[in-house]
């Protein structure tokens, strides 16, 4: 940090410092001084302001995004020719990093910010083209080229003929509420976070606001739980508070487990300081001293900056002891979950907490009056506790007048699978789903056709074409036997199997099933070997599989209905989502595989045939050389064929083959 | 891998008590590579467990291996989007590429293969992750290369 900084004093006559604190300091650090009045000190924190929020900045400052998401594009490389070419150059200008600001398809994203000008975003920068983009700006001339848009931003010059950034097809239907400051700010640097109004919410509450009125607040903005439930938050924290005990917990559940769903990693590594506001605010409400964020260990990145935010609040004095004068203490603790996917459920969460096999456990008692080590414990998931902040700030007036009549505010969803652009998008409840695929999502690539758009993870469902107007909203959802879940969004195209996504998806459970109750244990393994019967090599067919085959087909949705009914807990009871939801809508994909033994959409490996058109082929040998199990055979040109019985199906042949030579059914 | 002992990182956790059990086995993990039969046992010791609570834990969960790992990790995601975008075949050829399933480790001890559920970069599916490092976009000719990379830099070295 600079040496004059937000948090250095102003003057003499400005006695609290985050040793000393008061009720005020984090007004007085942004809107001060609030403590004695001095012309010259409110300059210098305006001064200081602006140089934070860029409106005054002495040297260019360029954006790097550095999520999971951008490294895994490649913007290490990016930056370290960047710094190379500052090096080389002799350019006077400041790098920061930021998280990811959604648009992961054009990652690794760059952005420039000249001084007195708005801040350009460029997409796809790589070590090759990064020099030639920074001088362009740098010169006056921004090259167009991968030029994605410019921020507009008060007091700024804009660029001429330069479209907005948030005017991209891709941003111009979001609401960004909980995404605001992800791939704009530094997210660890706290300065940012509180110049841009962070941590008001949290003094207000501590200054004004006795506990009951922070859960009312929060219960009439009708906010409810985004980790896939959907009970009503506040209602919740209630509970909690009116539970007497001499201890409380407050758990953040960032064990994001659902394949499919990344909001939660891209939140705390793009704004880790919004998580912990709302934790905070949270732990407040409730009267929890010591509050966990139960993370995946997958997120190294995430963890990493969550623990230098936690340990900038610590400095500062935002947490431990005596918090702000207020008589409040808080401790955060981080806890790393080691990949049980079963954690996501509150009471399992808990049991990995104390340090034993993560098995959920009978509810009633709810952890909100029986939770970890026995005390009333709330469990939020990390996009509830980041939407707290904005919904203290606003009012819950601001927060119900957004989304429909039983869901309130925006959600968050990661978008992939097929489509043009793949992210992160936070658009208003009730939105139609068509709109976040076909608008912001940009459409099906390659001009295919749309399949389905698998929603909410292994205890979601999939929306068939003909339900593409339904609106995002927790009820609307289960009528088309989908759920919101954690908002985990994968479109699927004309290419993909709905029997092999089912398949997929009774894999991942059985495997996840923590096998405590025996109809998730056994019930979710005997469904899978079903769907392993439906697509079995047709050539090892005997009498006996067949029959084995038709009596399962005959069981499997009376089996699904069991589960749903018997089995102990949330992910148990919806196991068979996927299998139930694809037979609901694709039920003549599962004919298909079952009578005529053949998958048109050519997924279901064991019953394709490759065969190579002797006449087109011209020996290329390319098939052969990229074969891995030497299945194809044939001398140098001349037609090769395939050993059927060594042939993987892997299609690498068919990738290979120039002459269009080989064909799959 | 590194010289931090076991004793030196029960030394991390002050009174340590059943809920330090998973960090204590992910540090061991980290520092060793794997949880070995002996750890569990000194583990159970100081905090008072049986061995086989050690070891119903640490079995419960993904994370925990119980074998050396390979010189070379490799993760490859298994989400749903990477599903749909072909992780199966990327995982198909690499198996049979390095000659060992997942969850092993190859007999040359250069690389064990690791499925994981999600690794929450769906938006460059499929994705594979060798030693830390994220590759996005996989087929199994890339994936093919980026071993063959690799050994080459083995063999180059011995």
């Amino acid at each position: 940090m600079l040496k004059d900084n937000l948090f250095s004093r102003c003057c003499d006559k400005c006695w609290h410092s985050s040793e000393k604190a008061c009720p005020d300091y984090i007004s007085c650090l942004t809107q001060g001084p609030l403590c004695h009045h001095d012309e010259k000190c409110e300059n210098k924190k305006k001064e200081n302001i602006s140089r934070i929020t860029l409106k005054s900045m002495e040297k260019p400052m360029i954006f790097m995004g550095l999520g999971t998401c951008g490294m895994g594009a490649g913007a290490l490389k990016t930056l370290e020719e960047l710094e190379n070419v500052i090096k080389e150059e002799n350019i006077d200008v400041e790098i920061r990093k930021t998280g990811c600001i959604g648009l992961c398809t054009l990652e690794p994203l760059l952005d420039i910010k000249m001084p007195g000008r708005t801040r350009l975003s460029y997409g796809h920068v790589t070590e090759k083209n990064v020099r030639k983009i920074l001088n362009s700006v740098i010169n006056g001339k921004p090259e167009e080229e991968n030029l994605i848009g410019q921020h507009f931003s008060d007091g700024d010059e804009n660029w001429k003929n330069v479209p907005g950034f948030f005017d991209h097809p891709f941003f111009i239907n979001q609401k960004r509420w909980v995404l605001k400051n992800c791939g704009i700010n530094d997210p660890v640097d706290l300065e940012q976070y509180l110049a841009n109004g962070g941590f008001l919410a949290f003094e207000k509450i501590l200054k004004n606001e006795l506990q009951a009125s922070v859960c009312d607040e929060i219960e009439k903005s009708n906010l409810r739980g985004r980790g896939g439930g959907g009970f009503p938050t506040g209602k919740k924290w209630k509970f909690a508070l009116n539970t007497p005990a001499d201890q409380k917990y407050m758990i953040c559940n960032a064990d994001e487990g659902d394949p499919g769903a990344f909001m939660d990693r891209a939140l705390i590594e793009g704004d880790p300081y919004r998580l912990l506001e709302g934790l905070m605010i949270a732990s407040y409400a409730i009267g929890a001293t010591q509050a966990y964020v139960y993370i995946r260990a997958e997120y190294p990145l995430a963890i990493e900056r969550l623990i230098e935010a936690i340990s900038n609040l610590k400095k500062f004095g935002f947490i431990g002891e005596n918090i702000l004068d207020s008589g409040f203490s808080l401790k955060i603790k981080i806890k790393k979950g080691a990949g049980a996917f079963v954690c996501g459920e509150e009471t399992a969460l808990i049991h990995s907490i104390e340090g034993k096999r993560g098995m959920p456990r009978v509810r009633p008692p709810f952890p909100a009056t029986r939770g970890l080590f026995d005390k009333p414990t709330i469990i939020n998931n990390v996009e509830t506790l980041c939407n707290i902040p904005d919904i203290i700030t606003n009012g819950y007036e601001w927060f119900c007048a957004a989304g429909t009549e039983t869901s309130k505010g925006t959600k968050v969803f990661a978008l992939s699978g097929n489509l043009n652009y793949t992210g992160l998008v936070e658009v208003e409840m009730g939105t139609p789903i068509r709109e976040i695929i076909f608008q912001t999502g940009g459409g099906i690539p390659d001009n295919r056709e749309f399949k389905a758009a698998q929603i909410g993870g292994p205890s979601g469902g999939c929306i068939p074409p003909q339900h593409l107007d339904i609106k995002v909203d927790y009820e609307n959802l289960k009528t088309v036997g989908a759920m919101m879940g954690s908002g985990g969004l994968v479109i699927m195209d004309d290419k993909a199997c709905m029997v092999d996504v089912a398949k997929f998806f009774m894999d991942f459970i059985q495997r996840e099933s923590c096998g405590k109750c025996i109809p998730c244990r056994e019930g979710t393994r005997r469904m899978l070997e079903i769907l392993q019967m439906v697509t079995s090599n047709p050539s090892s067919d005997s009498s006996m599989n067949s029959l084995e085959r038709l009596s399962g087909i005959i069981t499997l949705e009376k089996l699904a209905e069991i589960i749903k009914s018997t089995s102990l807990c949330g992910l148990g009871q919806t196991a068979p989502n996927p299998v139930i939801s694809t037979l609901r809508y694709f039920r003549s994909e599962y004919e298909e595989h079952i009578f005529n033994r053949k998958c048109s959409a050519k997924v279901c490996k064991e019953l394709l045939t490759y065969q190579i058109d002797e006449d087109k082929c011209t020996g290329c040998t390319l098939c052969a050389r990229v074969c891995p199990s030497e299945a194809i055979k044939g001398a140098v040109k001349s037609p090769h064929y395939i050993i059927s019985e060594n042939c993987v199906r892997c299609g690498s042949c068919l990738v290979a083959c120039r002459q269009n030579a080989i064909s799959v059914y | 891998m590194s010289n931090i002992s076991l004793t030196d990182i029960l030394k991390e956790f002050r009174d340590p008590a059943r809920d330090s059990l998973i960090p204590i086995l992910q540090r061991e993990q980290q520092q060793r590579g794997f949880i070995s039969k002996e750890a569990m046992i000194v583990i159970g010791e100081k905090l008072n467990l049986p061995v086989s609570k050690v070891y119903g834990v640490a079995s419960f969960y993904n994370q925990f291996r119980f074998n050396a790992p390979g010189l070379h990790q490799i993760q490859v995601c298994r989400g749903t989007a990477c599903h749909v975008k072909g992780s199966s075949t990327v995982l198909d050829s690499l198996e049979m590429d390095v000659g060992c399933k997942s969850g092993e480790t190859s007999k040359d001890g250069l690389f064990s293969i690791e499925v994981v559920a999600c690794v929450g970069a769906c938006s460059l599916a499929p994705v594979v992750v060798v030693d830390g490092e994220f590759h996005a976009g996989m087929d199994s000719t890339k994936m093919r290369k980026i071993n063959k990379t690799l050994r080459k830099v083995h063999n180059a070295e011995r």
